[in-house]
């Protein structure tokens, strides 16, 4: 008769501490993520409180005079990444749309694991093919061609101009492309799968061809969520490191074509941090972390909220 | 007279789309296929027995990998070690206990931003609380950003699998008198382990890859080491070093290295799609 409650006492009690020890390991993810913004906030200190308001507005990235500005990898950033998204979504909505409406059900599996697979090969396999194999290719069928055609001092003529051996930015956003698109589709087919079949159906129904029905049903349903899917590979572009540090040819200041070499944000960090040549140049580096934070937070934040908890990568 | 050709337009427009389809789907399979070949055909040449029983060489001389290759599995294991505890606690919180509450969401969305946020902001972090107070890079701070990496993808998962199983498995347990931890234990992650051991197969995966967040944490070390204290050689780090050297030998470790790294990262991503499709017994 005693045995019972003062078991059922002890249960009670190490429930509390078992919820404690829950409760702790969460907290730690939310710690963890705080501790990279203050950490990352305290060692850039001294780049901002130096260069104030130019570090975002020059392009000056000089370790020997000790003075750096971030709107070169900032602007490289962006550029890289928007193209990447550019030659993505519509890969990335082409294969959904082929594994969700039109691909033969033997094959549905196979096909899906291969484009998993492609986000499963890691970033430095994707670096050292995009510099070794991809570029040699880019540089003869695609870059060569493209400034044979530019007509002399037309605009198109400065926008193709550069060394041409495939290493730059078009290059790296080819590569970074082939890298989000598996995430985007994987998301985009999560969603079209959630368009009930009998909205479709009906489409169907009314005699309306298979584009039609993405186009005017399906995409519709699921737009807020596609969006989601659309930033949240802008998110994995922007932060991405080794893939886009072998192939964009590293090259300080602002891009002056889209076959010139630049650089990003995440690949200033990668070349420069462990060689850092002095405690600005190391703050400096650290500051462009920060940027590099807030911007894909603001991203993947959004890209979480539009997606919603029903589909996820 | 007027629906013909807009049958005909509505007809192309359809066929060009799916062709369209059809064409982006080839383009993924064939970028798949053209990376694992070109890996195949540089690597597998380098692939020998020293590869596997001697250290990084110097430029010039003969060598393999084999303290890079130990130099990454001691740094994956002691961050799996770590990234599974924190990570199964924490997924069972927000599955367990924090279902509603708004504490609960806040670090489920946060955990979801962490979990594709850039890894080499993870290795900064790590840099300026391990490494620069401690005044040297390690295999210690390596292990730590990867397992800062590990522990959403494990979360998300444990979170994922646990809510996937009944309520009325729980109520059972309860009602034979077991308290809550015990339920949760014996009985709830009994039940989900399958998928929880997904979700550590898919982390290791992840994590096995990175370079960025261990260039300046575990930095690099030539020699064998396994002093976990020390700056360690790590598979990634070692093919950036090599693969962008102007030494051939080095570049044909790197290839053989990169070889290894994937083979064995889609080998852990295969077994862990295999076991997450097996039918749950009952």
């Amino acid at each position: 008769m005693e045995a019972g409650p003062a078991r059922t006492a002890r249960g009670a009690a190490l429930d509390r501490v078992f919820e404690a020890l829950c409760f702790s390991a969460a907290t730690l993810l939310l710690a963890a993520l705080g501790g990279i913004i203050v950490s990352l906030a305290i060692g850039g200190w001294p780049a901002f409180a130096r260069f104030g308001f130019h570090f975002f507005t020059t392009a000056t990235w000089d370790p020997v005079a000790e003075v750096y500005g971030a709107l070169g990898a900032i602007v490289g950033t962006l550029v890289s990444s928007t193209l990447a998204l550019l030659f993505a979504l519509p890969l990335a909505l082409g294969v959904a749309v082929f594994l969700v409406e039109l691909c033969p059900s033997v094959l549905r599996r196979p096909i899906g694991t291969a484009v998993e697979l492609l986000a499963g090969i890691p970033s430095i396999v994707y670096g050292m093919w995009g510099l070794f194999v991809f570029a040699p290719w880019f540089a003869k069928h695609i870059q060569m061609p493209a400034m044979m055609a530019a007509p002399a001092g037309s605009i198109w003529e400065t926008l193709t101009a550069g060394v041409p051996n495939g290493a730059g930015i078009l290059s790296a956003s080819a590569i970074l492309a082939i890298m989000i698109l598996p995430f985007m589709a994987a998301t985009l087919r999560e969603l079209l799968m959630t368009v009930p079949s009998q909205v479709r159906e009906s489409a169907y129904g009314l005699g309306s061809t298979t584009f039609e029905v993405m186009r005017k049903v399906s995409l519709p349903y699921v737009r807020t969520g596609a969006i989601g899917a659309v930033m949240l590979g802008l998110g994995r572009a922007l932060g991405e490191t080794m893939a886009v540090t072998f192939i964009i040819g590293n090259a300080h200041g602002l891009p002056t074509s889209i076959f010139a070499s630049g650089s990003t944000i995440a690949s200033t960090i990668a070349n420069e941090f462990a060689e850092a040549t002095g405690e600005m140049h190391t703050a400096s580096l650290i500051a462009l972390g920060l940027v590099l934070f807030v911007i894909t937070f603001a991203v993947l934040a959004l890209a979480r909220l539009l997606i919603g908890r029903q589909a996820h990568a | 007279m007027i629906a013909a050709p807009r049958r005909l337009t509505r007809t192309l427009g359809n066929a060009a789309f799916l062709v369209f389809c059809w064409a982006a789907t080839g383009v993924a399979l064939i970028a798949l296929a053209a990376i694992l070949w070109s890996l195949l055909r540089q690597g597998i040449g380098g692939l020998d027995l020293k590869v596997f029983t001697e250290s990084t060489p110097a430029p010039g001389s003969e060598g393999g990998l084999l303290n890079a290759i130990l130099g990454s599995v001691m740094m994956c294991a002691l961050a799996m070690a770590v990234a599974v505890v924190v990570g199964v606690l924490a997924g069972t919180w927000l599955s367990e206990y924090a279902r509603t509450s708004r504490y609960g969401s806040v670090v489920r969305f946060l955990n979801d931003v962490l979990l594709s946020a850039p890894s080499i902001l993870v290795g900064l972090f790590v840099y300026e609380i391990v490494v620069a107070p401690l005044k040297g890079f390690s295999g210690y701070a390596g292990a730590i950003a990867l397992a800062l990496l590990a522990v959403p993808v494990i979360t998300r998962t444990t979170e994922d699998v646990l809510r996937l199983q009944p309520v009325a498995l729980r109520e059972a347990s309860v009602a034979l008198g077991a308290p809550v931890w015990r339920t949760i234990l014996a009985v709830i992650w009994k039940a989900a382990q399958g998928g929880m051991l997904t979700g550590a197969l898919l982390a290791f995966a992840r994590i096995s890859g990175e370079t960025a967040p261990l260039l300046f944490t575990s930095l690099n070390n030539q020699f064998l080491n396994l002093n976990m204290a020390q700056p360690m050689a790590n598979l990634p780090v070692v093919i950036f070093q090599f693969a962008l050297s102007a030494y051939d030998d080095w570049r044909r470790l790197a290839w053989t290295g990169a070889m290894l790294i994937a083979v064995s990262v889609l080998a852990v991503t295969i077994i862990a799609r295999l076991l997450a499709r097996e039918p749950r017994r009952s």
